[in-house]
């Protein structure tokens, strides 16, 4: 799918507002293979590997937000990667959009040397699910047809991947839940759920770093703050962390939020 | 030893910003700073400095002020009634502030964000390379009465007084949009129908100004399983209801509802200042009209310091020149506000 104003369905057609149906800024679209380069605003461009979530795409984007943090383009202010997405911004003053594009085309076109990653490490981090930390685990087991424990225990069960950060400081999406979790964005915000809490959607959960308002149901509770501001680590998750959620009483999961320790009884060792 | 700034009094949405954190978006950290950031590249014009320090953002409503040492302080961004010992100022302007004299700033007249700058900049302890708060990420937070913040001293407060003219963005009005990665998804039909959409604010906040919905949603043609991807300030999101939602400085920085275009940095001050009841209208444009409508902020201070003004004061309206004078010990006498009748 192109990210230009024509849509889709008539590439080339008339857009229809203000004559920006063909914009000689913006490059030809590209060959179904290459990621997509759109604009996302005025200083960047959105390098898109795939439109779905697809772990093929979400290692080149950690693989080409790794190569152009370690090698940055002429002009490149800042880098980062969603699911299968990387940012790139570039500064005005010292730069193009044009000259950017071509940086990124040739650095696209060549094969990605190996990136050092970070040692792969494991996260365990107590959840308590359902109840008044997950008031939604109960609508979940209606939509899947499955009793509340066995969500519970399928989610605990699967080696989880820190699969991007954002939305908030240090906040995860990890995945990938099995098939029957694909599910659908509520069309309703749920008002507000609070920090540590973890919500679902499309086979992913994320662990909100604060209150929010969120469109995913949320189905369990932890006492982990994915931001530390005052730790000695404020960011403790990184993309591609191993993570799994212990699962804990709610009565423990109080003991716990009591206690107010940001980590949350989590566990970190080395991946096995 | 630093002059202290005393809040004697504060509205509710007191906090103090700057430029925000740029660098952070791959941590989750979005820019945050000034909700609009024009003002502070006005209040920089105003008092002299090579690029805006901190300051204080004023949210509806201002409060009381009070200095320990004498400077020029700068007023810019929505307009509220302010007062100096009870003598009205001018806003888009710049004043001195003697040591001990009471500055009080009331409800905003237009428009949401006020700014008040000081020539030193507000000195507080930097987190992360700024010292604006964040409120979404927890990062410093709102201030209230009896809160004392250091201030960098005022090296010239004898320096001319400049008053710049009343900015036109406080009033909503078209603001332009640029094709984002979503655009394509919505069908030509949603797109025409909202850019022909006059949308009037509700209440907005730093992270955004949600705009009620149509009667008919504006909805992408997007799988509802669509991916998450990396936002920006200016993007307008699409909300399960349909709404639009333009976001702000310290709006998410990955979301999964599709946007249909990001208002460009020049406009976005529009959009943040647009008080509950103003009309907004979007008006799509090529990169290349954007490029040339909204130059990058690095060159959005010569232009304002060429239109700054000497401010011109009638002796009248101050109330006790001679101790004005006494007070500040810093008025030459001479200077361009004093020589007009």
């Amino acid at each position: 799918m192109s990210c230009r104003w024509t849509p889709p369905v008539e590439a080339g057609a008339v857009c229809g507002f203000d004559g920006a149906m063909s914009l000689p800024d913006l490059p030809a679209p590209p060959p179904p293979e290459a990621p997509e380069l759109c604009p996302l605003g005025l200083d960047g461009v959105l390098v898109r590997f795939a439109q779905r979530f697809g772990p093929a795409a979400n290692r080149a984007a950690l693989d080409l937000a790794a190569g152009l943090t370690a090698d940055p383009l002429p002009g490149q202010t800042e880098v980062a990667s969603a699911l299968v997405s990387v940012a790139v911004r570039f500064d005005r003053g010292t730069t193009s959009r044009a000259a950017i594009l071509t940086a990124l085309r040739n650095r696209l076109a060549r094969p990605a040397p190996p990136q050092a990653r970070a040692p792969r490490r494991l996260w365990q981090i107590p959840a308590a699910f359902g109840g008044a930390h997950g008031p939604q685990l109960a609508e979940l087991a209606r939509i899947l047809g499955r009793p509340e424990a066995a969500l519970r225990d399928e989610i605990c069960a699967t080696p989880l991947q820190v699969l991007a950060i954002g939305f908030a400081p240090g906040q995860p999406y990890l995945g990938l839940l099995p098939d029957a979790w694909d599910l659908p964005r509520q069309t309703a915000l749920t008002p507000q759920v609070p920090a540590g809490a973890i919500v679902t959607a499309i086979r992913q959960l994320v662990l909100f770093a604060n209150a929010s308002p969120t469109g995913w149901r949320w189905l369990a509770q932890t006492a982990f703050r994915p931001f530390q501001p005052q730790g000695a680590v404020p960011l403790p998750l990184a993309a591609g962390d191993a993570l799994r959620f212990v699962p804990v009483p709610g009565a423990e999961m109080e003991a716990l939020l009591r206690a107010g320790d940001p980590m949350g009884g989590a566990r970190l060792e080395a991946a096995p | 030893m630093m002059p202290m700034l005393d809040l004697l009094a504060t509205g509710p949405g007191v906090s103090v910003q700057d430029l925000g954190r740029p660098g952070h978006l791959a941590t989750g950290l979005s820019t945050g700073g000034a909700a609009d950031r024009r003002a502070l590249f006005e209040a920089a014009a105003l008092l002299g400095q090579p690029a805006p320090l901190a300051c204080l953002e004023l949210a509806g409503y201002g409060g009381r002020f009070r200095v320990g040492a004498p400077t020029r302080i700068a007023l810019t961004g929505a307009p509220m009634r302010a007062t100096l010992d009870g003598a009205p100022l001018r806003w888009h302007a710049a004043h001195l502030l003697p040591s001990g004299a009471v500055l009080d700033i009331g409800a905003v007249e237009a428009g949401s964000y006020g700014y008040l700058s000081f020539a030193g900049g507000i000195a507080t302890p930097e987190i992360l390379g700024a010292r604006s708060a964040h409120l979404a990420a927890g990062i410093g937070a709102r201030l209230a009465a009896g809160a004392r913040l250091p201030l960098g001293p005022d090296t010239t407060p004898g320096a001319p007084l400049l008053a710049l003219p009343a900015p036109a963005r406080f009033q909503g009005g078209t603001v332009r949009v640029i094709a984002g990665p979503q655009t394509a998804q919505f069908p030509l039909e949603t797109r025409a129908r909202f850019f022909a959409t006059p949308f009037t604010a509700g209440r907005g906040n730093r992270q955004g100004l949600a705009l009620p919905p149509p009667d008919a949603p504006f909805a992408a043609d997007a799988p509802p399983n669509l991916v998450s991807d990396l936002i920006v300030p200016g993007d307008i999101q699409m909300t399960g209801a349909g709404g639009p939602m333009v976001l702000l400085c310290e709006c998410q920085t990955i979301g999964g509802y599709p946007r249909i275009g990001t208002v460009i940095p020049a406009d976005l001050g529009i959009v943040a200042q647009a008080a509950p009841g103003t009309i907004l209208r979007f008006a799509p444009v090529t990169l290349d009209v954007a490029e040339a409508a909204s130059p990058p902020e690095s060159r959005w201070i010569a232009p304002l310091r060429a239109q700054a003004q000497p401010l011109i004061r009638s002796p009248h309206d101050i109330p006790d020149l001679l101790g004005y004078q006494l007070i500040s010990g810093a008025v030459r006498g001479d200077e361009p506000e004093e020589d007009s009748p």
